[in-house]
């Protein structure tokens, strides 16, 4: 078993070298990418049980109540919550050589990207006038860190998933080669997961303390 | 496209490239196995050389020959060193050069990525030690127990090497564990199914779970520390209302798992041996497999139980305790299976043979130790003495380096196609049992009369003096029966017998291959029908011995050709880590030098991704 085999027929046992026997009915680097998630899901669980061991121990403001912005918060969570929709419709232009559905659903998701860390920036320029430096107090220190680290993993995501656009607009990824943009897409669902988690557990429980 | 099709002709193009040109850019799994255990065997040795200075001041007491200052950091070091950059890579040798052959596979899934977990683990720890130069080497003990390790106990950049050196060796153990696992679960020849797997692919599998899962929360405690340090955050300062036994508690939820990390190689290796100089095939298979990922399992629920001095109270102590107790359990069904498969075996007393009766001997004894740790009440009195000492180098020298020492026997004629010398090896095995006993016996002692770890001397006259002097003899006795093994390596690479495909009448894959393996590993893609497949080969042909295989030119072989970006991503992440030291970061967060490694990175990632968007390794 492969699932590589309709790709064989298609394009016969030469010419395609990407092809070859997988023990287990799925690629090499998709495999991968998911064990890699499985490891960043400990790596993120880590960093948001920090924040939580340290939620109201902080000993001197500002704290969370002071400063959160939740309706801005709440459209960079729309929008990464859309980017992820727009991936899985990007992804089945590829599969279906449908050009112009992958063009235009992928620019989206990197725009969404690129609108979810400028959030970020924003958040963290206006955090940091309010008084909130990175050392300030347990509360300042961990929230940097942990959304700091997802926005680095939102960057990351952007940069991959503009190169692959990249690549779509010099006609790079067939659909055989669809595969090239679905590990970026699980790496991106992944990283929107987190923030799902982020969201609650970080903004709106922590109104609050 | 993305394949270097590997004919005749671009095969003698390969071979004119320079030597060094060709290991630096080399993505084959048997070089670099072959790098890892190199450069995991200088590190043992300088981690080693620590441990006969700490012995040499140890000797007596009231002793000057080092500094305590000095002494601190020999202690941190030889710890490090000895976990991080000598067991561990020993191990990766194993996992690098054998799991493709023993699973039939031509090299793992990714063979750049591979090279890069090389490189950055030859980097990283080529960083830490370079601390020494400096004279600045970590000194807040391998566990860096905040806030001892924090800015203000700790200044100056002894524990910043430390914190950024483990944190460059994770990234490689990282990419390897994705490697590997990925390389197990998809790359089997035709026909070997999960429970048709050689043990030592099995406890490699699950070896590289333990990576996957445990490593991430160390990182995570060391980028805390480093905030700490660096950049004058408080997760861990108890000022600023930090607590540090957040530290204690995610070191050890990495810490655990990473003991078996440490041991589950070595249990494969020994599984391989065993059936192989009994004659016999390896006893409760299943139940083998099973324990392992068993063992594995409750790894990740017992890491408290090296906290019992914390005072985490009477339920969370209980929990711990009997978790660990617990643990005895798989423990115990692998040693009883290891005797059952030599049991009324036709044993071939070769020294890997001895080797592996010895592991299993010296494991017993750290594991019975092991469990009087997770008696809370007895760990109170033992905890941070020389029993503990005593006890963690029963298992991770009596049980891994013993273990590894007897693959390095057991896979040595495969590897470089000679054989070992058997009576400077049993010379070797003897020497190491009577040093290592001499060294680690009387600690058991010297612990249980209060003597405590890590201190630079001693006073007369509390009955340590004994002890310490046998345990100093003993180590530099030790000490030589390592320089039996690099005698044994010298002689026998200058005038030794040369290799058969089969040495030893193998069980497994490799044993069909010709001794070294050509680079493609196998000419014809195997294909197997249960397990020990190489013994179900001679059992049909009726013969002991298969006919010597030929290793033929490869014509037509796909294999992925050499790279150099796996080596330029190294330095530039070593760059991203080093400039933490140098730039002052708490004017601002990233000076030149990180930025350079973190370009370096980017730069590298890209090229490598474009120099062939198809990364696969096998033939089809």
């Amino acid at each position: 078993m492969t699932t590589t085999t309709a790709t064989l027929d298609q394009h016969g046992h030469e010419a395609d070298h990407a092809a070859h026997h997988t023990s287990l009915p799925i690629d090499n680097r998709k495999l991968a990418i998911w064990v890699f998630i499985g490891s960043e899901c400990m790596f993120f669980a880590t960093l948001i049980s920090t924040f939580l061991v340290y939620a109201g121990q902080s000993l001197k403001g500002p704290f969370p109540k002071d400063i959160f912005e939740v309706p801005l918060v709440t459209a960079g969570t729309a929008v990464l919550l859309f980017s992820s929709f727009f991936v899985v419709m990007a992804l089945d232009g590829a599969q279906k050589g449908d050009r112009k559905k992958l063009l235009t659903w992928l620019s989206l998701t990197v725009m969404c990207g690129v609108f979810f860390a400028g959030m970020q920036v924003y958040e963290f320029y206006h955090f940091y006038h309010l008084g909130l430096g990175y050392t300030t107090n347990l509360f300042s220190a961990s929230f940097y860190t942990l959304t700091g680290f997802h926005g680095a993993h939102v960057v990351l995501g952007t940069l991959w998933l503009g190169t692959l656009l990249k690549d779509a607009i010099k006609g790079r990824i067939p659909p055989k080669k669809s595969l090239n943009l679905e590990m970026a897409a699980l790496y991106w669902h992944f990283v929107d997961v987190v923030w799902i988690i982020i969201f609650p557990v970080v903004y709106l429980m922590q109104l609050r303390s | 496209m993305a394949t270097t099709v590997l004919e005749p002709t671009r095969t003698a193009s390969l071979a004119r490239r320079s030597v060094i040109v060709d290991w630096l850019t080399t993505v084959d799994h048997k070089k670099i196995g072959i790098m890892y255990g190199a450069w995991a065997f200088i590190f043992f040795i300088i981690g080693g050389i620590e441990a006969l200075i700490i012995r040499t001041q140890l000797a007596r007491p009231e002793a000057t020959l080092v500094s305590p200052d000095f002494y601190n950091q020999l202690f941190t070091m030889h710890g490090t060193t000895m976990i991080f950059l000598a067991v561990m890579p020993l191990s990766a040798m194993f996992f690098n050069f054998f799991v493709p052959l023993l699973i039939g596979a031509r090299d793992v899934a990714f063979p750049r990525l591979n090279a890069m977990s090389l490189w950055v683990f030859v980097l990283g720890g080529l960083f830490l030690n370079a601390s020494f130069l400096f004279g600045t080497a970590p000194n807040g003990g391998w566990f860096g127990y905040a806030p001892l390790s924090g800015r203000q106990y700790s200044p100056g950049p002894h524990m910043d090497f430390w914190v950024l050196g483990l944190q460059i060796l994770g990234i490689a153990s990282l990419a390897a564990g994705v490697n590997f696992f990925t390389t197990i679960l998809n790359m089997r020849a035709r026909g070997m199914t999960l429970m048709r797997m050689p043990m030592f692919v099995w406890t490699t599998l699950i070896t590289q779970v333990l990576v996957l899962l445990s490593f991430p929360v160390i990182t995570v405690a060391l980028i805390l520390l480093m905030a700490d340090r660096l950049f004058g955050s408080g997760f861990f300062v108890t000022a600023m209302g930090g607590d540090p036994m957040l530290w204690q508690h995610l070191f050890w939820v990495f810490g655990h798992p990473e003991v078996y990390i440490l041991i589950l190689p070595a249990f494969g290796i020994i599984s391989e041996i065993l059936p192989v100089f009994s004659r016999k095939p390896l006893f409760g298979y299943s139940a083998m497999v099973f324990s392992s990922a068993f063992i594995a399992f409750l790894g990740f629920g017992v890491w408290s139980h090296h906290m019992f001095s914390t005072g985490m109270g009477p339920l969370a102590d209980s929990f711990f305790s009997l978790a660990t107790m617990l643990i005895a359990i798989p423990t115990g069904v692998k040693i009883f299976n290891w005797i059952g498969t030599i049991w009324g075996g036709s044993l071939q007393f070769k020294t890997p043979l001895y080797f592996a009766l010895g592991f299993i001997a010296m494991f017993i004894m750290g594991g019975l130790s092991g469990v009087m740790h997770a008696v809370a009440p007895a760990d109170l009195q033992q905890t941070d003495t020389y029993f503990v000492v005593a006890h963690f180098h029963y298992v991770l020298f009596g049980g891994s380096i013993l273990a590894l020492t007897a693959g390095a026997y057991y896979w040595w004629p495969k590897m470089f196609g000679k054989m070992l010398s058997e009576r400077l090896g049993k010379l070797h095995f003897w020497t190491t049992m009577i040093g290592f006993n001499l060294t680690f016996f009387p600690m058991h002692f010297a612990g249980l009369l209060g003597m405590p770890r890590r201190v630079y001397t001693y006073p007369s006259g509390l009955g340590f003096d004994v002890y310490n002097m046998m345990a100093t003899v003993g180590a530099f006795f030790l000490a030589g029966s390592i320089l039996v093994f690099i005698w044994n390596v010298i002689v026998t690479w200058r005038s030794g017998e040369r290799a058969p495909a089969d040495p030893w009448n193998g069980a497994t894959l490799e044993w069909t291959i010709p001794s070294p393996p050509p680079m493609w590993n196998f000419t014809d893609e195997p294909v197997v029908a249960g397990k020990d497949p190489v013994w179900t080969l001679k059992r049909e042909a009726g013969t002991r011995t298969l006919p010597e295989p030929v290793a033929g030119d490869g014509r037509g072989i796909h294999m992925p050709g050499p790279s150099w970006w796996p080596l330029v991503v190294s330095i530039g992440i070593l760059s991203f880590f080093v400039g933490f030291m140098f730039d002052k970061p708490w004017a601002f967060p990233f000076g030149p030098v990180t930025i350079v490694g973190f370009l370096l990175t980017t730069f590298g990632t890209f090229k490598w991704a474009y120099e062939a968007p198809d990364a696969h390794a096998t033939n089809h």
